[in-house]
């Protein structure tokens, strides 16, 4: 992304409220297995450059709708639109291409390639991808350009998660943490405008935690890159996101930041019922 | 890109090319110690048929681990239609190339030229690949197996249908020559024009040593198959090694993940798994067909396990080891044991008809009747070693000979950029 | 995984309408062909003959009997296919070479016992070449004993091919398993030409012939092949139905972990499945040859493929599925030959194998899971 475009997003973020320029916009979502219905009409907008979190006890429909945003799953009903245009239903490598990526609520690393492979995988339009330009000698020397620009691209990102020490170790070596350190670093390539990050911290030891949470702020503060955070600490949530949506049996209970959640009589009993 | 940065990874190529290099050469090596152990005098023409013969095979096998390395080592696609892939490439090109008017009894074909056969049955091979694609990859990888495998049955059915011999396509007559095969313009004969042609004094020289003309040819034929296999890894090493490379090895990883850093993985599978049978049906007809002819009967399935064994043996996921993989396989468990078993003879002792009267003797404490009969079926019996060899790999080795290295799939030096230099890559 | 499959399962139900109108509208057609070829007219269309022809009912009884016949060995060698598919997680490509052992290890026994005291030589009879036709009338304890040592013998094959193949690679993937399975079935077949050859050898010719309903005409080895299927088809359903093992198998093919879990033995199960797979391969390929009356070193391996379509057309898992797409099967590849050449009613089968894979992958009769 140019500079410039970054810059206006950061000012967006900056100057409008949380609901006035919604990035992603997710109304009357519906998923059914079968005859289980696990999201029920969903309705939530997450704003430009904004960190939401997505919290609700287990079972709430947190995942499905993840799953449904990101196209893994086809929605039963309902509409997801992002940057204004409708995406539903569409497959994840086209939600990618238009800056909507996520990560996995298990860490999901190639772990037969290298954690460099893994990174250089990530950006999209890579004219290597065409067979014929990687094969003919005339053409390959674009893809050789472009390689080289890809591959130190993908060494300033593993310094910025600081896990370059492990760039040429098979991604399947690393350690929990690393993983998902590594997950950052590879949608972060893809030059996206909206993370979806599915529980990003689970099983991740404090100091690393401290480290992502960081980073997160940091791509935040700089690129005006728009997250939308599962989490089940809800310290992290409260103490990180300043807006706040609350999901309960497939739809979404309470909205609001974190002061107004706390208040929230039926939050409190939707958590006390369902996680007892 | 510096001169000095060519000239490394020139370098570093080097010593893959010298490893399959010395391999076969010592595999030649062992086949000539053969011709001089039982050839006598003969040994010299022995020796040229041995080799030949086992350079013909490894040339063969090494083109098919190579596409089958491609689709299922990279890819993770489990094709096991290979035979019936060779079959619509060879049984194109056959078509295309054979002679308007054959001898009698034979079957028309188009007769072009061959190398336009050649094409024709690669593209045929890759759009009926590309075809059979389309609805198939969506499948889980053990039912793939079954569709392609069941596939490439039905191809093998159809071409030896007899409905299909000798048929009118817009008042052209052509076939298949059902059960019976078809004729047509051997890839042999460039062989041959060679030898005939500015190979004539070698031909004299070799003569001298009584190295037989069609032996020769053959030999020529099999040198020729290994300049196929060097451009085909050539190409396929700049496939594998660049960014299209990364995305197919992502899919056999994580299709899933894949997708969702935006790659159009079913896209992405359908070139890889038409660009392998492309390959595979160049195979069909430069392998099975060297001798200007086909049937039925060259494509069953069995084919397609073998290539499998010789990728597995190399090491699934390495171009390298694809062709270390078919020279293992088809020089010492296919081609060796059989020719041992024809010329190792156990003194007086003559083979028995059957495994009673062989197993007999051991009653009479004489193990030589069991041994003889042994040694006369062995032939049958490498087959077993085949078998008992491919447990054993997937049991202790499942990376094979060559799988555990790592061939980065990119086109340039992964090495961390010297700070500074990389300016305009900052952001 | 979970995500991918739900994925892929709900494209499979988005083409799966399309394609089932392609099926329904192509098998309307067939049908109404049959009925103007049974009724001896033939419907010209434009100059071209677009269905008709000639057919009596006589030959198309004799082909369903054909079908049937060779549909119910094919199901009951597809049973432990079926069960190894699903309760071991692989396909088990060494279950046709199964079926050669057993009916090679039955016919042996067989031959050899009703050869005693005729004088001709055991090496002779061991190699199935004195030339004698078996039948269950003219030889009836030989060939019910050979059928004993078809099952039993193929017991013992499989166990010790578990023992040393499969068993050490229990936790593996399903593809590393389904290429050692490749390999047991070139050593396994292969030791079989070792052993008796390359040829093919006649062994069985009916004895006596009957005509039922004086249209069907069926030889006494036909009659076995149906009685013994059908009978244990039967003891099949029972042990599943009324044993507390039968019970814990169809737990494990549904859910392994779960069976795990709530203490079902596993490697007792998966002994049993081998078991009782192993054994009705090998009798369903003696019957088989019992039927067709030649045997030869691969002719299981040939038969692989059609236990595979009966299989999966059946839905892979499901014992009855098996039995039923046994049957199916044996009368798609039998009753092809109303419509097409002969040299092609083989391909037909095979096609009917792939359309099911890509239209509906839990089997014609529902997917509903085991049994």
């Amino acid at each position: 992304m140019s500079e410039p475009e970054a810059t206006a997003r950061q000012e967006t973020a900056v100057t409008s409220d949380a609901i006035d320029s919604p990035l992603l916009v997710v109304d009357g979502l519906r998923k059914e297995f079968g005859g289980v219905v696990a999201v029920d009409g969903a309705t939530f907008s997450v704003a430009e450059g904004s960190l939401t979190g997505l919290i609700g006890p287990n079972g709430a429909g947190k995942s499905t709708t993840f799953n449904c945003i990101t196209g893994i799953h086809e929605p039963t009903g309902g509409r997801v639109t992002f940057d204004g245009q409708s995406i539903t239903g569409l497959p994840p490598y086209t939600l990618a291409n238009r800056g909507l990526v996520r990560t996995f609520q298990i860490a999901r690393e190639l772990s037969e390639m290298t954690v460099l492979e893994n990174v250089m995988l990530a950006p999209g339009g890579q004219v290597g991808e065409s067979v014929i330009r990687s094969v003919t000698p005339g053409l390959r020397g674009d893809v050789i350009e472009a390689e080289t620009a890809v591959r130190d691209r993908a060494w300033e990102t593993l310094e910025f998660f600081e896990i370059d020490h492990l760039a040429h170790e098979n991604a399947g070596n690393l350690s929990g943490g690393q993983r998902k350190l590594l997950e950052m670093a590879r949608v972060l390539m893809t030059d996206p405008e909206m993370i979806l990050l599915d529980e990003p911290l689970a099983g991740v030891n404090p100091t690393l935690e401290e480290k992502l949470l960081e980073r997160i702020h940091e791509l935040r503060r700089e690129q005006g890159l728009t997250f939308l955070l599962v989490e089940h600490d809800m310290d992290v949530i409260m103490n990180n996101c300043e807006h706040i949506i609350v999901m309960h049996q497939g739809s979404v209970l309470a909205e609001g930041d974190a002061e107004t959640i706390k208040s929230d009589e039926r939050v409190l009993e939707a958590y006390l019922g369902g996680d007892v | 890109m510096s001169a000095v940065d060519t000239v490394r990874n020139r370098l570093d190529a080097l010593p893959d090319v010298g490893l399959v290099v010395a391999f076969i050469a010592s595999i030649w090596a062992v086949m000539l110690v053969l011709a001089i152990a039982v050839g006598g005098a003969n040994w010299a023409n022995l020796a040229a048929g041995f080799i030949g013969s086992v350079t013909v095979l490894i040339g063969g096998y090494a083109i098919l681990a190579l596409a089958l390395n491609l689709q299922w080592g990279y890819t993770g696609l489990f094709n096991i239609g290979i035979a019936g892939f060779m079959a619509v490439g060879a049984y194109t090109t056959a078509v295309l190339t054979a002679p308007t008017d054959p001898a009698a009894g034979a079957v028309p074909g188009l007769g072009l030229p061959l190398w336009v056969g050649l094409i024709g049955g690669m593209a045929m091979a890759a759009i009926i690949g590309g075809l059979a694609a389309l609805p198939a990859l969506r499948l889980k990888a053990d039912y793939l197996a079954i569709v392609t495998v069941a596939f490439s049955e039905i191809i093998r059915l159809i071409v030896n249908w007899d409905g299909l011999a000798e048929v009118s396509l817009l008042g052209v007559p052509i076939g298949t020559g059902g059960a019976t095969g078809i004729s047509f313009k051997s890839a042999n004969q460039v062989a041959s024009t060679f030898i005939n042609g500015v190979g004539q004094p070698l031909v004299a020289a070799m003569e001298g040593v009584g190295v037989s003309g069609p032996n020769l040819a053959n030999l020529t034929y099999g040198i020729l198959l290994l300049l196929v296999v060097a451009a085909s890894y050539w190409v396929l090493a700049r496939i594998t090694n660049s960014p299209f490379g990364r995305v197919l090895k992502a899919i056999r990883e994580d299709e899933t993940v894949t997708q969702s850093l935006g790659k159009d993985t079913r896209l992405f599978k359908i070139k890889t798994f038409m660009i392998g049978c492309a390959l595979m049906g160049l195979a069909g007809v430069l392998f099975r067909g060297q001798a200007g002819y086909i049937s039925p009967q060259q494509f069953r399935p069995t084919i397609t396990f073998y290539v499998f064994a010789a990728l597995i043996i190399g090491g699934s996921g390495s171009n390298t080891g694809s062709i270390i993989g078919a020279a293992t396989f088809s020089g010492l468990l296919f081609y060796l044991p059989a020719r041992l078993g024809e010329n190792v003879s156990l003194g007086g002792t003559r083979a028995p008809g059957n495994i009673i009267d062989a197993v007999a003797g051991l009653g009479s404490l004489d193990p030589l009747p069991l041994l003889a009969y042994t040694i006369s079926n062995v032939s049958t019996l490498r087959f077993v070693l085949i078998g008992v060899v491919l447990i054993y790999i997937i049991q202790n080795q499942p990376d094979g000979l060559l799988g555990h290295r790592n061939e980065p799939a990119t086109s340039v030096s992964l090495d961390r950029p010297q700070s500074g230099s990389g300016g305009e890559a900052d952001e | 995984m979970g995500i991918a499959e739900f994925a892929s399962d709900g494209r499979v139900v988005m083409g799966d309408r399309p394609g089932a109108v392609v099926v329904a509208a192509v098998s309307g057609f067939l049908l109404l062909d049959l009925v103007a070829k049974l009724a001896g007219t033939t419907v010209f269309f434009l100059g071209t003959k677009l269905l008709g022809g000639s057919l009596t009912v006589g030959s198309l009884l004799s082909m369903v009997v054909d079908g049937l016949l060779v549909g119910l060995a094919v199901g009951l060698a597809g049973i432990g296919l079926s069960m190894t598919y699903s309760i071991l997680d692989f396909a088990n490509f060494a279950h046709g070479d199964t079926v050669t052992a057993g009916a090679f290890l039955g016919w042996v026994a067989a031959y050899i016992t009703a050869g005693l005291g005729t004088g001709a030589p055991i090496s002779e009879l061991f190699m199935l070449n004195s030339g004698r036709q078996l039948s269950t009338v003219s030889t009836f304890f030989p060939v019910l004993l050979g059928l004993v040592v078809a099952g039993v013998g193929s017991v013992a094959v499989v166990l010790l091919v578990d023992r040393l193949t499969y068993r050490p690679m229990r936790n593996t993937d399903n593809i590393s398993l389904l290429i050692a399975s490749i390999g047991v079935a070139l050593a396994l077949r292969y030791l079989i030409a070792f052993i008796f050859g390359t040829q093919t050898s006649g062994v069985a010719s009916g004895g006596l012939r009957v005509t039922l309903f004086s249209m069907i005409s069926v030889t006494d080895n036909e009659i076995t092949l149906l009685v013994v299927s059908v009978l244990l088809m039967l003891g099949v359903h029972l042990l599943l139905q009324r044993t507390k093992l039968g019970k814990a198998m169809r737990a494990m093919a549904d859910n392994e972990d779960l069976a795990r879990v709530t203490g079902i033995p596993t490697e007792r199960v998966i002994r049993l499945t081998w078991i009782l797979g192993g054994g009705l391969a090998g009798i369903g390929g003696y019957l088989l040859v019992l039927e067709s009356g030649t045997i030869s070193f691969n002719f299981g391996w040939i038969l692989l493929l059609l236990i595979f379509a009966a299989v999966i057309v059946g839905g892979i898992g499901s014992i009855y599925g098996a039995m039923a797409g046994g049957i199916l099967i044996g009368l798609v590849d039998s009753l092809a030959l109303i419509w097409l050449p002969s040299g092609l009613t083989r391909a037909s089968a095979f096609l009917v194998l792939i359309v099911v894979l890509l239209l509906r992958p839990s089997g014609i009769f529902g997917g509903v899971s085991t049994a």
